[in-house]
């Protein structure tokens, strides 16, 4: 994945080296000065196992398996609030959308306490491959019934809200040209990695 | 004007209000919107988490699509947040890496499709309405002013942070929807969390740090007395009103506060008939709050009842599950 570092670099890639290069454009993470703007501005701060900032020291200490278990990504409401503060202008969003993609390629968010994330991300785009369009509501709907049975009672007048009030599909609609864009899809996954 | 229209999926369903709402005020407002035609979901924050290349090629094939629209004067309109970030992000991130460029195009013309990065410019329907149609024409189409409605305006997040084709307002502090609602006749009420984010897909995630997000903006302007809070997004549309009754429940708070599209509000000031802007969609009844405007708006439809014990649940369900 790494291929356009690995070239100008004399020594094997840092943990920090592949984070940087699994993210597009150029997100500037090495130049973090640790001033906590971005921690301080983050509004699930207090749920995350580690501040964007601390995250961001373990990456640079390359603490691999400890950051990619960590809960902080999936946390992230990608509210862009660190990115327009940072005064690096380091893109932390777009970080977080890498560790994420990270942590599903090795297998260790199941190790942190988001471990159901991933599943509603793949569902969701599971979904828009087989049919362009996705299904946002009716995929919430099943995704929290199958997660959160006991709270069923309480969920599902929403839900029964939604559909009377003609806001809820419940089944996916398709585009038309569905074969042109698996087509698409398929060849960026072959192309696949980073850019 | 004529513009490239993508209404993303939830313009198509949940948020069929504030599709209805937008055609109705373009009308008088001599805007002319052209849907791309067959355009496919933007990804939402979803795809990137799992695939970034197919992120981009996803989004790729809309702008492809919007680049081949005749007349649209290389313009595309998204009145989504999230639709409105994922498209210039695509567009910005190929300007900026050549090599992701090329990918793209590799994976678009799989599909018979080319995008040249810049070539049309992603813009917000909020926006279009407060630069291009600008105050003053919106001010000439006000026949029944929202004089003393009190209202909460809510930016969100993405349509002013981070500005992948710039800014057209403040990221921290912007006016531009305070000032269209003043427009109308409105009060604007102080809302300091107006660029606070609503937590967006979090309610699958963790629904209690969803709901903190939730309950912290309704409480902020309640704190204000705002009758309403006015909105731009669909996602935060869903969050604050579907969720506003779990919320109250959670934190055994008491919150009614309607949450609708500015285009409704922008709708009722011109006149329009509250049914032809989806005003009755919402879940928090927004007529205690219109009525002070003198609005005859429908009841919500399907009011709340008793499920029966019976009732099976809306398990929404895959064709092929079938
Ligand atoms: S705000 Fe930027 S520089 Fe400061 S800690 Fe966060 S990422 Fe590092
Ligand atoms: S974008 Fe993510 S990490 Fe940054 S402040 Fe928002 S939630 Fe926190
Ligand atoms: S962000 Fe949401 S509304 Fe916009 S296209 Fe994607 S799924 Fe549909
Ligand atoms: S507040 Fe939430 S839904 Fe609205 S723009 Fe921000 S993340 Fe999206």
């Amino acid at each position: 994945m790494a291929t356009a570092t690995t070239t100008t670099l004399a020594r094997a890639p840092t943990f920090l080296d592949e984070v940087i290069a699994a993210t597009p454009g150029d997100p500037h993470l090495e130049l973090c000065l640790q001033c906590g703007t971005c921690g301080g501005s983050c509004p699930s701060g207090p749920d995350m196992d580690h501040t964007p900032r601390h995250l961001f020291a373990l990456i640079a200490a390359g603490m691999k398996d400890e950051v990619l278990r960590s809960n902080t990504p999936w946390y992230c409401v990608s509210c862009y609030y660190c990115m327009a503060r940072c005064p690096q202008e380091i893109h932390i969003t777009d970080l977080m959308y890498t560790l994420k993609r990270m942590a599903i390629q090795e297998g260790l968010y199941r190790e942190s306490s988001a471990a159901e994330a991933p599943e509603f991300s793949e569902t969701f785009i599971d979904l828009v491959e087989n049919y362009g369009r996705s299904f946002e509501l009716g995929l919430a709907t099943r995704h929290y019934l199958r997660h959160h049975p006991l709270d069923v009672v309480k969920m599902a007048p929403m839900a029964l809200d939604l559909l009377r009030k003609g806001r809820m599909d419940l089944t996916p609609r398709r585009i038309k040209k569905i074969d042109q864009l698996k087509a698409i899809l398929a060849k960026a996954r072959e192309l696949g990695g980073a850019a | 004007m004529k513009y490239g229209y993508y209404p993303g999926c939830s313009l198509e369903r949940n948020a069929i209000a504030y599709h209805k709402s937008a055609m109705a005020v373009a009308a008088p407002l001599e805007i002319e919107f052209v849907e791309v035609e067959d355009w496919n979901c933007c990804g939402a924050t979803e795809y990137i988490t799992v695939d970034l290349l197919g992120a981009h090629a996803l989004v790729g094939r809309n702008l492809a699509l919007a680049a081949q629209q005749p007349d649209n004067g290389h313009q595309l309109v998204a009145p989504c947040s999230a639709c409105f970030l994922n498209l210039s992000k695509t567009d910005r991130y190929m300007l900026d890496s050549p090599e992701l460029a090329e990918k793209v195009n590799a994976a678009l013309a799989a599909g018979g499709l080319h995008y040249t990065p810049g070539s049309v410019r992603v813009r917000h329907l909020l926006d279009v309405i407060v630069n291009d149609v600008g105050y003053d024409a919106v001010a000439e189409k006000v026949t029944r002013p929202l004089q003393g409605l009190r209202v909460a305006p809510y930016y969100g997040c993405l349509i002013v942070r981070p500005g992948y084709q710039g800014v057209f307002d403040d990221p921290e502090y912007p006016t531009s929807l305070d000032k269209l609602m003043r427009t109308l006749g409105a009060k604007v009420v102080d809302f300091p969390l107006k660029t606070h984010c609503c937590g967006g897909h979090m309610t699958q995630i963790s629904q209690s740090t969803a709901f903190e997000l939730i309950r912290r903006l309704l409480k902020n302007a309640a704190d204000y007395d705002a009758d309403v809070i006015v909105t731009l997004c669909p996602m935060c549309q869903l969050n604050l009103d579907a969720y506003q009754d779990a919320v109250n429940r959670h934190f055994k708070t008491d919150y009614h506060i309607p949450i609708l599209y500015f285009t409704q509000l922008m709708g009722l000031a011109f006149g329009i008939p509250p049914k032809e802007l989806g005003i009755g969609k919402e879940f928090v009844d927004a007529r205690p709050a219109l009525a002070k405007v003198g609005a005859e708006a429908p009841a919500p439809e399907a009011p709340r009842r008793k499920r029966r014990p019976k009732e099976a649940l809306p398990m929404p369900r895959m064709p092929e599950e079938e």
